[in-house]
């Protein structure tokens, strides 16, 4: 039953689109409840799997393996070279990874409930995306991370072209293009691993990449290697995105149907922090080390230029976009710090920036429902008309901000805890986007409650009401959980924690 | 040697068994065709026709079993390349013919149907001896057998002024390239003395005298050429886009599949057999390939490159697929310049083919439906797709995801062959492989441009589509396929080691 756990968890949606294919295209009702219900196999199964982790059964006892692909004549020299398996794994991080797909995901499909057509289509395709999302984080092997992190793709460009807002096309477009490059420099880098090494098993790679000696098919020169973890961070920067490659993801927030973004800000960018922790740390970590630095002042950038912006939009999903930008400045940071504090915080603040942003894109999605509108300058006195989403609202950006007792305090201290010991300066420099955050925060947040009500007579402020309030409910008591009880997040964690620093070599 | 009748009655026969029902099916066609009524409707000679084709798979597919055998004295052979090839052959003749079944453009067509069905299987029949051939004249024989076939074929429409002109070119470009690799060949047997590749290729492995090696590099450069107009390979790719736009729609599909894989195993068996084993420089510090794989690299990076780009413009969805099938050359010259690395040639080249042929004519087969019916060939009459057919939209978006090389579908697992055997030499093709990433991505543009009509634009017409029962076929074929060999590619390279092997006996050692 456990070797089959990890391939029910990745293929369950499988499930959910074959309830939603069999359903005429006019079961508007019925098509949405599917679309929520096939999000729940998969929710289930990770939340059995953390079950078991905390009873103490081994993470490693899920794994599976089956021969796949063999490239090449060659099995007579050594049955694994050029071969290709078909290998799921579990560990904390990739557990963790997996709870916020599902959370997220299934929250999501509650949110689609204003895709005003093509349902069917719209949940084919989410499922199709969920299934990429889950596979990408138990693929233990690149090629097959690499099959999922491109199944995530063509269905995002997909949901964004045809279900977004004015600008959709350009923007999937941009998306599309954008990812395509990030995942064409991820191939060359997984098949030049692959030529030269024979392997694509994340360990085995590890271990060659590491410890001098293991004989390879063909030799990786040093600069070589250089060369790969540089583009490998170029590859997953562009996900992240780091601050010269954000323009697709801004243009992503402001013009995709929001359910979907709330999935993209809160999982698929995550991927690419997932990806530099993975391969990144964990395939090149000398040269990772010597290439900190750059790291930590591209983290630093991100995170100033991302809060500046957000700080003079007059959007609230640009506002937000850039917050986005601005965060995942933070976690560069603590990747850059080297060391484990730093490292935990930025495992936090992408799992902690994953629920704000969920929040935050739920509750901005009820609003344009409402309204029509998520520009700043033609919303205000909402804290009169629908006080409890107001509360919400300002719940979510208080966590945003990294008030303490919320996740996101918790994993800004750590980071910032971190780069302090090992890279004062710009942890200092940093610093000052704490504050700024708290500024456009703020200022986005009373000018919609606040401010003038000049509300337009179509716009229909009624308040949240049921079954609305059980994603926020639920979002904002994780964000308090782990704001309260971090071992929650860092008892999973520790583990592979523990392992990538002791190759990178921690301090 | 001298021939005499027990010599010729001693060689067996049987290995020539596909082509021979091959022959024998276009020649009982003709004479069909010629004494049958005028009013009796030639279309059904197609089935016949793909009896034919089933029935030479099916004999080939018993020749598993043999060891290679040598006949006529090395003018044929059936080795385990042939095997290998004459498959991909057959099987896309069959759904060819199937598409050309159901081909029913407004004019021109249907008094010349008949000859359309035997001229196909002649031209079958060029590619076929090609795959099989040990001897630069049967080699050449079996070109031109394909080219003279195929001039018609694009013609065939008589009173159609495109199809004119489309005929008219080919047969202008590819009489000079004919020319071209012919006046190659001739050097070629000056310098060796022979036409069998075997002799010629161990001839050529002792040659130490600078001249000879000189001439045998003008010879290599212009065979090159000749066989690049073949593959429309960059900067010889001129004719391809208005042949294929001129051409009817099965033709074009024959050209872009069975023609280039034709191309591609004649362009193996020269430079495979000869100029893989010769001497680059008079003291044998490089060998030949090593110093001249320069000029293919260049083709194919350019071929990669202007495909690509060009594809960007296309309004006329013929032309855009043939600069589609001038980048998919493009890919296959990649995997030819780094020879696999040495370990994925064979592979890579019969994985991609038989996967290009699947995504391709799949692709064409809805490009057929959609055309015949509105009598238009733009972009546009995909408009819409996704609602008027979702079956035929959502075959069309898996074919199009497999030339674009997404995961998950057979043009995936091909370009990973093409880019692991660039990188496991040394040192690795970096910039060729680049090169082919990054217009990769440009391909993303176009490929998407098509789905982006099929999903996003507004519905062209709302006629029904009808689908033929062959074109049908075709399109499940080719799905499943794509997806198959997408998804467990180790069936194909499964099957491909256990029958042939590592393809040792390539070489003639007779």
């Amino acid at each position: 039953m456990n070797v089959y756990l990890l391939s029910l968890l990745v293929f369950s949606p499988l499930l959910g689109i074959v309830m939603v294919a069999v359903m005429p295209k006019t079961e508007e009702r019925t098509i949405k409840q599917f679309g929520f219900f096939g999000t729940l196999p998969p929710l289930v199964i990770s939340f059995f799997l953390f079950a078991q982790y905390y009873s103490g059964v081994a993470l490693s006892s899920f794994d599976i393996k089956v021969n796949w692909i063999r490239f090449g004549n060659l099995s007579m020299y050594d049955p694994n070279l050029f071969a290709v398996n078909f290998e799921l794994g579990l560990d904390g991080l990739s557990l963790v990874f997996l709870l916020l797909t599902t959370i997220i995901s299934s929250l999501a499909a509650l949110a689609s409930t204003n895709i005003k057509h093509n349902w069917k289509g719209y949940y084919l395709l989410f499922f199709i995306l969920e299934i990429g999302m889950l596979g990408v984080f138990t693929a233990e092997n690149l090629i097959l991370f690499f099959i999922f992190f491109e199944m995530t793709l063509i269905p995002t460009f997909f949901l964004i072209g045809k279900w977004g807002y004015f600008e959709k096309e350009k923007a999937s477009y941009q998306f599309l293009i954008y990812n395509g490059i990030g995942s064409a420099i991820l191939l060359v880098v997984i098949l030049i691993l692959f030529a030269r090494t024979g392997t694509t098993n994340i360990a085995a790679l590890m271990q060659m990449m590491t410890m001098g000696g293991v004989s390879l098919f063909a030799p990786i020169s040093d600069s070589m290697k250089y060369g790969l973890c540089l583009a490998l961070l170029i590859a997953f920067g562009i996900k992240l995105p780091v601050f010269p490659f954000h323009s697709w993801m801004v243009r992503v927030h402001a013009e995709a149907p929001l359910s979907i973004v709330m999935i993209h800000a809160g999982v698929l960018l995550k991927i690419g922090a997932y990806g530099i922790i993975r391969f990144g740390m964990g395939i090149f970590p000398d040269q990772y080390q010597s290439l900190a630095s750059i790291i930590v002042t591209l983290g630093v950038i991100s995170l100033l230029y991302g809060a500046f912006l957000a700080l003079v939009q007059t959007d609230f999903k640009l506002v937000l976009a850039y917050s986005s930008v601005s965060h995942m400045g933070i976690v560069l940071m603590g990747l850059g710090a080297l060391n484990e504090a730093g490292m935990q915080g930025a495992i936090f603040q992408v799992i902690s920036h994953g629920l704000i942003a969920g929040l935050l894109f739920f509750l901005v999605a009820l609003l344009y429902e409402r309204t029509g509108t998520t520009a700043l300058t033609k919303l205000g006195g909402l804290a009169k008309t629908m006080p409890i989403f107001s509360g919400l609202l300002l719940a979510g950006g208080m966590a945003s901000l990294g008030l303490p007792g919320m996740s996101g305090f918790i994993s800004e201290f750590m980071v910032f805890l971190g780069l302090f010991k090992s890279q004062p300066v710009l942890a200092a420099i940093g610093a000052l986007g704490l504050i700024l955050t708290a500024v456009y925060v703020l200022r986005a947040i009373l000018m919609m409650t606040f401010g003038k009500d000049n509300s337009l007579i179509e716009q229909k402020r009624y308040d949240l009401k049921g079954v609305e309030l059980v994603p926020t409910a639920v979002l904002l008591g994780l964000i308090i959980a782990i704001g309260v009880y971090p071992n929650l997040l860092g008892k999973p964690l520790q583990g592979t924690i523990d392992a990538i620093m002791l190759a990178v070599g921690g301090r | 040697m001298k021939m005499d009748w027990n010599t010729m009655l001693s060689y067996n026969w049987g290995a020539m068994m596909p082509e021979f029902i091959i022959l024998g099916t276009a020649m009982s066609l003709s004479i069909l065709d010629l004494f049958w009524p005028k009013h009796f409707n030639r279309r059904k000679l197609a089935w016949l026709a793909v009896t034919g084709i089933i029935l030479a798979f099916l004999s080939l597919i018993s020749l598993f079993s043999f060891e290679t055998v040598s006949i006529l004295s090395d003018t044929f052979r059936l080795d385990t390349f042939a095997k290998a090839f004459k498959l991909i052959l057959l099987f896309g003749a069959g759904l060819i013919i199937l598409l050309a079944e159901s081909y029913e453009p407004k004019e021109g067509m249907k008094e010349y149907r008949g000859e359309f069905y035997y001229l196909f299987l002649a031209a079958l029949l060029g590619a076929m001896i090609m795959t099989s051939s040990g001897d630069l004249i049967t080699l050449f024989v079996g070109l031109e057998l394909l080219s003279l076939s195929s001039y018609i074929l694009v013609g065939i429409r008589k009173h159609n002024r495109k199809s004119n002109e489309a005929s008219m070119k080919y047969v202008i470009n590819g009489g000079i390239s004919t020319a071209i690799t012919l006046f190659g060949m001739s050097y070629l047997y000056g310098v060796t003395g022979s036409v069998n590749l075997g002799e010629m290729s161990r001839t050529m492995a002792g040659m130490t005298d600078g001249q000879l090696l000189y001439i045998t590099g003008l010879a290599f450069f212009m065979v090159f050429v000749g066989l690049s107009f073949k593959l429309a390979a960059a900067p010889f790719h001129m004719w391809a886009p208005d042949v294929y736009e001129g051409a009817p729609m099965p033709v074009a599909a024959f050209l872009s599949v069975i023609s280039k894989t034709a191309g591609f195993v004649i362009l193996l068996r020269i430079f495979l057999s000869l100029f893989l084993t010769a001497p680059g420089d008079t003291i044998g510090a490089l060998d030949f390939f090593e110093k001249n794989d320069g000029y293919i690299s260049f083709v194919a990076g350019m071929t990669i490159i202007i495909g690509n780009v060009i594809a960007l413009r296309q309004r006329n969805l013929k032309r855009l697929f043939a600069y589609s099938s001038i980048a998919h050359a493009g890919y296959l010259l990649v995997a030819v310049t780094t020879l696999g690395g040495g370990y994925f040639l064979m592979d890579t080249m019969w994985f991609y083919l038989l996967s290009y042929l699947l995504m391709n004519l799949g692709a064409f087969a809805i490009i057929q439906v959609l055309s015949s019916q509105s009598g238009s060939e733009d972009i546009s009459i995909l408009a819409g797709l996704g609602k008027t057919s979702p079956f035929l939209a959502i075959a069309f978006t898996v074919y199009i995801l497999s030339l674009a090389g997404i995961p998950g579908t057979a043009g995936f697992i091909g370009k990973l062959n093409i880019f692991l055997g660039a990188f496991i030499t040394e040192p690795g093709h970096y910039v060729l492989a680049g090169i082919m990433i990054a217009a990769t991505i440009v391909s993303y543009v176009y490929y998407f441009g098509l789905l982006v009509q099929v999903y996003f634009r507004p519905v062209h017409s709302d006629k029904l589509i009808k689908v033929r029962l062959g074109l049908s076929l075709v399109i499940m074929v080719c799905i499943g396929g794509t997806i198959l060999f997408g998804v467990a590619p180790n069936l194909a390279f499964d099957f491909l080691h256990n029958h042939f092997g590592d393809f040792k006996d390539f070489i003639s050692s007779g």
